[in-house]
């Protein structure tokens, strides 16, 4: 990270303006997860090496309304298994252990009866998880499964890294009210609109100014 | 006068100028245990090598058995004899026919093993690699079990094809789960102190900067008769260490047959074995049926170690040819 306060300006009026559609992202990769797999729910989850939690990032069918922000210890569950061993992972009779249901099971009382998980990793680091649970059972399927989350998961690394590079550049933001203040007005700015023309114009009025 | 004479020969050199600063380390670096290498080192001297070099080179040899380390001459042809073990044409029934992996010692890398489990039964010792808050890791015995499962279910399908074999757990994924490097390596290092046969890696890391030690350490096993089995995978990443030559790496076939398995010409992955719909050991006494190439390694595992409790002098790249020949698709099987 830079110490220019114009690239700080300019990074984080990208956060600010991107959360919400990194957000959209994320959902729009469970919910495709789960309709290519014909499962009946799909999860997201980010690693936060702070805490050492798994984090519910997006869900998309059961659970989608309660999930979301929900927590779990890294230690607990599949998604842990998968992290910790950078290998994907296909379980089908899972019913028969809830205790390694906890990551799916949490507050919805949904227990899953199979699920297939594959990691996120975004070069060399592993930032979370991917989940499709209780898919319809195809025998000889699984290895072409796995081989299409895996490839999906890339997406999903892709799409989870920039969301923790937006929400770093906003805890940043919240620590300076002058360069957020910038930012703000750089990300009305670049949004488009009748007044964006007049407010380039006044901007470019002002660095003028201010640069005498 | 009698040039061979060392005294004579030490005379004569110190007459000599000096010898270039190169010629002297080069005649340095040659082991005293090297019998052969003392001509060398003598000619280095009579070329003005000097009292210096002789003076290395005509240290008392400590073992003379020691083979040659970087060329044969004709007289050391006996040295390097070997023992012919294999038969003309090889088959499973010659490679491991009423094998059980007795006499074989396997270790697990993993989250560490249930002792006792129905599926795995008792062990030969658990340690586990711990990561302090400084930083440092130590290697400590382990009396945690398994905290997750993964190494259970390894230690399962390897007991199951190799029950005779002894199964050592080394820890390295802990309570967190994810595990980290330094644990990794030291548990590795620890593992090749022990000297094990077989040491399975049904995972892998991504951080290059442990792949390259990995890598020296692979290569280690390898030459010290110790055979590294690991997990493949099929991600958009670089990971280690399955994709080394001298590791032997698996990915997973659909098949249901437990030692059904298969030589890819097309590596890095080098083997497949049966990877999906595994009943494997699960924490708390339990089954849980299992896909994925964590489950395809200890097969290959297991059947390697059949091969060594029948062939135990096989070098990893002996066995790997072996397995190689009793490939599925290859013919001998």
């Amino acid at each position: 990270m830079t110490d220019d306060p114009l690239f700080a300006a300019a990074a984080a009026a990208g956060a600010l303006a991107t959360e919400d559609t990194h957000r959209s992202l994320l959902q729009s990769i469970v919910d495709v997860a789960r309709a290519i797999l014909h499962a009946r729910a799909s999860s997201v989850f980010l690693y936060d090496e702070e805490t050492d939690d798994l984090v519910f990032a997006a869900v998309s069918g059961e659970g989608a309304s309660s999930l979301p922000g929900k927590r779990i210890p890294s230690g607990t569950g599949i998604a842990g298994w998968v992290l910790a061993t950078r290998q994907p992972l296909v379980v089908e009779d899972l019913g028969g252990d809830p205790r390694f249901a906890q990551d799916v099971a949490v507050d919805t009382g949904y227990v899953p009866k199979g699920l297939i998980a594959v990691p996120l990793l975004r070069e060399d680091r592993a930032v979370g998880v991917l989940e499709v649970l209780d898919r319809p059972q195809r025998p000889g399927f699984a290895l072409a499964e796995i081989d299409l989350l895996s490839l999906f998961a890339d997406q999903a690394a892709i799409a989870l890294d920039l969301l923790q590079h937006a929400r770093r550049a906003q805890a940043v933001l919240k620590g300076d009210d002058e360069l957020a203040s910038i930012a703000r007005l750089a990300a009305a700015l670049s949004a488009s609109g009748e007044r964006r023309e007049a407010g380039l114009r006044l901007l470019q009025a002002l660095t003028e100014l201010v640069a005498r | 006068m009698n040039a061979y004479d060392p005294e004579t020969l030490t005379e004569l050199l110190r007459a000599l100028p000096p010898a270039p600063e190169r010629w002297v380390r080069r005649a340095q670096q040659i082991p005293r245990h090297a019998g052969r290498a003392r001509p060398f080192a003598r000619l280095a001297g009579a070329f003005g090598g000097g009292a210096a070099v002789l003076a290395h080179s005509t240290q008392p040899v400590e073992d003379e058995t020691e083979l040659p380390a970087w060329s044969l001459r004709a007289h050391e042809l006996e040295r390097i004899e070997v023992q012919p073990r294999w038969p003309e044409r090889v088959d499973r029934e010659w490679a491991w026919g009423a094998a059980t992996g007795e006499g074989v010692r396997v270790c697990v890398l993993d989250s560490g093993i249930e002792q006792g489990h129905p599926l795995v039964g008792e062990i030969e010792g658990a340690v586990a690699a711990i990561v302090d808050d400084d930083g440092a890791v130590r290697v400590e015995e382990d009396a945690e079990g398994d905290l997750c499962g993964h190494g259970t279910a390894c230690a399962g399908v390897i007991r199951a094809i190799a029950p005779g074999c002894s199964l050592t757990s080394v820890r390295i994924l802990g309570g967190g789960f994810t595990g980290s490097g330094p644990a990794f390596l030291a548990g590795l290092r620890w593992a090749l102190e022990q000297r094990f046969d077989l040491i399975n890696m049904s995972l892998s890391t991504t951080k290059p900067e442990f792949g390259r030690i990995l890598h020296e350490l692979a290569d280690t096993a390898y030459f010290q008769r110790t055979l590294l089995v690991a997990s493949a995978h099929n991600m958009p990443v670089e990971s280690y260490p399955w994709r080394f030559a001298s590791v032997l790496s698996v990915g997973s076939h659909e098949e249901p047959d437990p030692l059904t398995f298969y030589y890819n010409p097309s590596p890095p992955v080098e083997f497949f074995a049966r990877g999906v719909d595994v009943d494997v050991a699960w924490l708390g006494g339990g089954q849980m049926r299992c896909t994925g190439n964590s489950f395809a390694t200890p097969h290959m595992t297991g059947i390697a170690a059949l091969i060594l409790s029948k062939h135990p002098d096989l070098r990893p790249f002996e066995l790997k040819s072996l397995l190689y020949l009793l490939s599925n698709n290859v013919g001998a099987a």
